[in-house]
């Protein structure tokens, strides 16, 4: 009987985050994270690089003791490299036990898309698009909201060999 | 049923349960083995029963609670009545059975299933034997008949004269109290049947239900005797004992024992599970785990005060002092932790005594196990994960390796297989053999089933015999023709390399054909926190295990050659080792590309060494080695690295793995 209980509260808890994204830009384009997957957000700091990654996987950091790995979303997307600056921040998402750093330029806000702004995707071809789950139009803008999921699992089996 | 984790009382009861049953079956094992039931062995069987009837009863798992309380009667029976007699054999296969279906209702419990087996048949059988034995007989496989063969073999003092109207006494005595007699003279009433008797003794067959007591008694009831043997025997027809028996004393034992007052030699046979429950405590092991990260996060952070980056330049007298005994002392802690995680072997080699004893019964063959250093302790968490692969090898070695004992008498070797289980500590590792002394490992065949299954990834003729052996922990590889109930399906050996793999062991074999075969796993003892030498390449840092390393030096520029393929090599006190640029190897950028500008490290991993070239070394330094990210993992896995360390001043060291450096060239 409390599993049932305990469900509703999780149900009721995810509803109270629910249609929240947080925004961040790339160049001039803005994408959305679903704000249930993200537990910070911290400036950039010192990482340490791994050898034999792909190179959008820049490596890790120490975040008070955990050691998380780190991606750059540009790199990710294909977009050419930028260095790091001052504003460059690191957006920590935890998804099923997954803890990863996302390396933005820079992060806008949280804003609330409700389901009936969120359009479904075009075509599933250029870069970047494989990530997008779908199109949020928030007055006269719209923001590319990303699956975090397949952000983090799919692996493509080119990168890879661009690597070895 | 009730969720495992929410029930502590449930919790408890299993372990307990579990635990008794695990004690039960040793002292079955160690009465088989003496061949007898000693009073105290049974007192300390009866003891359990009656535990684990009671907390069975409370938690209503009635089938266990029956069984429980029917041996506990026998066993009540038998406690009470030490003169009594019973065939060992029998009881020692049926408590078996007890304890193995016990064990699968335990199974099913802690899986939240119904234990509903049906123990009725085996309850049946127990409440027959007590029955039996109560109406005084000797309880056999079939109750019915509950007759004995007894032997007797008498001889009577020097001066005894007519000896044959003695032996005409007892037969008198005895002819109203036996089923049946036959002896040897047959004739006694002749004149001549005195002297046989005299030189020879009076051998007497009698078949009757009474006890031996009594039967030794009533014989020994007659004048002049200088001495009575009296043995049970399987049938009226026995044989005649041989001379030598004549001289030795009136002997007890035969293929039936029985069950006589045993003096404390029992005392150290007692299994070693029960003498130890005094002065321990169980302890859930997830509190162990959050101990041990714990101390491994404390060891970070008293790093971090002692060589803090604010700290550098600064002349502190006082605070080193201080820092220095901060070591001192959480050293001390780690060290302790570590010690409570450490379980003997013991335990898991015990297990093995079953698996033998059932296989050896089951496939005709005569192995006994022997233990070496089963004390020797290993972490906690390690125990666990090398149970399975000791109980696989130990099958293969019954199965595969230990002939019959027609083949091996006929190979001119004692009938008795000898399996030895063997773990010693040496160095950082803990190594655990298994050692057989049977038919040893066929070249020939396993060279060719590795060529049908296209699993040759060197010429045959590089191969020395260590690597054939060793072929057979490949995936898919098999040379038993038929697939045994224990083996064969060519999906054991290399599930034995990845589960010692995931504790970062490994498995190596070695064998003489005709002589034996043994497999030796190496597994590290600590996994957690070791002794590392920390080195700069670059901007990057990277930790080497100082159990690898085995000299550092500033090379000589006329000691470096590099040869044709442009791979460069040193040249140590007469010895060429080749050397490993790891600035290349893992594209690190850096300003020393000379190797005279920066440091060699010999490193040193099962005889094979190399030299790494690195910048400078930084310092050594307990680390506390955590796996690299699940996410960076699951690209693939780094050879060369295995896992990062935080150091002193946040930074991030990636830890070395030698033997993936070494597989690299």
């Amino acid at each position: 009987m409390t599993e049932t209980l305990q469900k509703d509260i999780e149900a009721y808890e995810e509803d109270s985050q629910k249609d929240k994204y947080l925004t961040f830009m790339l160049d001039d384009e803005c994408y959305g994270l679903e704000i249930r997957y993200v537990t910070e957000i911290i400036g950039i700091q010192k990482i340490t690089t791994v050898p034999e990654m792909p190179d959008f996987v820049r490596g890790i950091i120490n975040l008070r003791g955990k050691i998380i790995p780190v991606m750059d979303v540009r790199l990710r997307f294909k977009k050419p490299f930028q260095p790091y600056m001052d504003r460059t921040c690191i957006i920590v998402v935890d998804i099923h036990e997954l803890c990863i750093g996302l390396i933005v330029d820079r992060v806008s806000e949280v804003i609330t898309i409700p389901e009936s702004q969120v359009v479904a995707p075009p075509d599933v071809q250029k870069r970047g698009n494989r990530f997008v789950m779908g199109i949020g139009k928030v007055g006269q803008e719209v923001k590319l909201l990303l699956d975090c999921e397949k952000l983090l699992n799919d692996h493509e089996i080119e990168q890879l060999h661009s690597n070895s | 049923m009730t969720n495992l984790r929410d029930d502590p009382i449930l919790e408890a009861y299993l372990t307990e349960t579990t635990q008794l049953v695990e004690q039960l079956e040793e002292i079955i094992l160690v009465c088989e083995e003496a061949k007898s039931f000693s009073e105290e062995m049974i007192h300390e069987i009866f003891r359990i029963m009656h535990t684990i009837k009671g907390s069975s009863s409370m938690m209503h798992f009635t089938n266990i609670a029956t069984l429980a309380h029917a041996l506990e009667d026998l066993f009540s029976f038998m406690r009470e009545n030490p003169q009594q007699v019973f065939e060992w054999s029998t009881l020692s296969d049926l408590m078996l059975e007890g304890v193995d279906l016990t064990k699968l209702e335990l199974y099913k419990i802690k899986n939240g299933d119904e234990p509903d087996g049906d123990m009725s048949d085996l309850i049946g059988r127990v409440k027959l034997i007590l029955e039996s034995l109560e109406q005084g007989g000797i309880p056999s496989v079939s109750p019915s008949s509950l007759a004995q063969y007894y032997r007797a073999h008498i001889f009577f003092t020097e001066d005894c004269g007519m000896e044959n109207v003695r032996a005409f006494q007892i037969i008198h005595q005895l002819k109203e109290q036996v089923e049946e007699y036959r002896h040897i003279p047959e004739n006694i009433l002749d004149q001549s049947a005195a002297d046989t008797i005299q030189q020879q003794g009076f051998q007497l067959w009698i078949k009757t239900d009474k006890l031996y007591d009594e039967v030794y008694s009533l014989l020994s009831n007659t004048s002049y005797l200088k001495q009575v043997e009296l043995v049970i025997v399987n049938s009226m027809a026995d044989q005649v004992a041989d001379d030598d028996d004549a001289e030795t004393e009136p002997r007890s034992e035969d293929k039936q024992a029985q069950v006589k007052q045993q003096p404390s030699r029992d005392k150290e046979s007692l299994p070693s599970t029960s003498r130890h429950q005094g002065k321990t405590i169980n302890v859930n092991v997830h509190k162990l785990d959050e101990l041990m990260d714990l101390v491994g996060e404390l060891v970070i952070a008293e790093a971090m005060v002692t060589q803090n980056t604010d700290l550098i330049g600064l002349e502190l007298e006082q605070f080193q002092k201080a820092s220095r005994h901060l070591q001192k002392i959480t050293k001390e802690i780690q060290d302790k932790v570590m010690e409570i995680r450490m379980v003997p072997l013991v335990m898991t080699f015990q297990r093995m005594q079953r698996v033998v004893r059932d296989m050896s019964k089951e496939l005709g063959k005569d192995v006994q196990l022997k233990m070496v250093g089963e004390h020797t302790e290993v972490d906690k968490n390690i125990i666990e994960h090398i149970s399975d692969p000791i109980m696989h090898l130990v099958r293969n070695a019954v199965d595969h390796g230990i002939e019959t004992v027609q083949e091996r008498a006929a190979a001119g070797k004692p009938e008795t297989a000898v399996l030895t289980l063997e773990a010693q500590n040496i160095g950082g590792e803990v190594l655990i053999m298994v050692k057989d002394d049977g038919r040893g490992l066929d070249k020939v065949r396993i060279l060719q089933k590795a060529k049908e299954n296209g699993l040759l990834h060197k010429p045959e003729a590089d191969m020395t015999d260590k690597d054939i052996y060793n072929l057979i922990f490949l995936p898919g590889f098999s040379t038993k023709e038929a697939i045994t109930e224990y083996s064969g399906r060519g999906v054991g050996m290399d599930v034995v390399v990845q589960n010692i793999a995931a504790v970062g062991g490994t498995v190596a074999v070695d064998s003489l054909a005709g002589e034996g075969t043994t497999f030796t796993i190496k597994i590290p003892l600590t996994l957690a926190i070791i002794d590392g030498m920390n080195v700069r390449v670059g901007e990057s840092k990277y930790t080497i295990p100082t159990t690898s390393i085995d000299q550092s030096f500033r090379p000589n520029e006329r000691d470096i050659i590099t040869d044709p393929n442009g791979n460069e090599m040193i040249m140590v006190r007469g010895n060429c080792y080749p050397i490993i640029r790891l600035h290349e190897r893992y594209r690190v950028e850096t300003e020393i590309t000379r190797i005279v500008d920066g440091i060699l490290i010999m490193v040193e991993q099962d005889g094979n060494r190399t030299c790494l070239f690195v910048d400078e070394l930084l310092g050594q330094q307990q680390v506390v080695v955590k796996a690299l990210p699940t996410y960076i993992r699951s690209f693939h896995s780094i050879e060369g690295i295995s896992g990062c360390t935080l150091l002193g001043d946040g930074e991030i060291s990636l830890i070395l793995d030698v033997q993936g450096l070494l597989n690299m060239k």
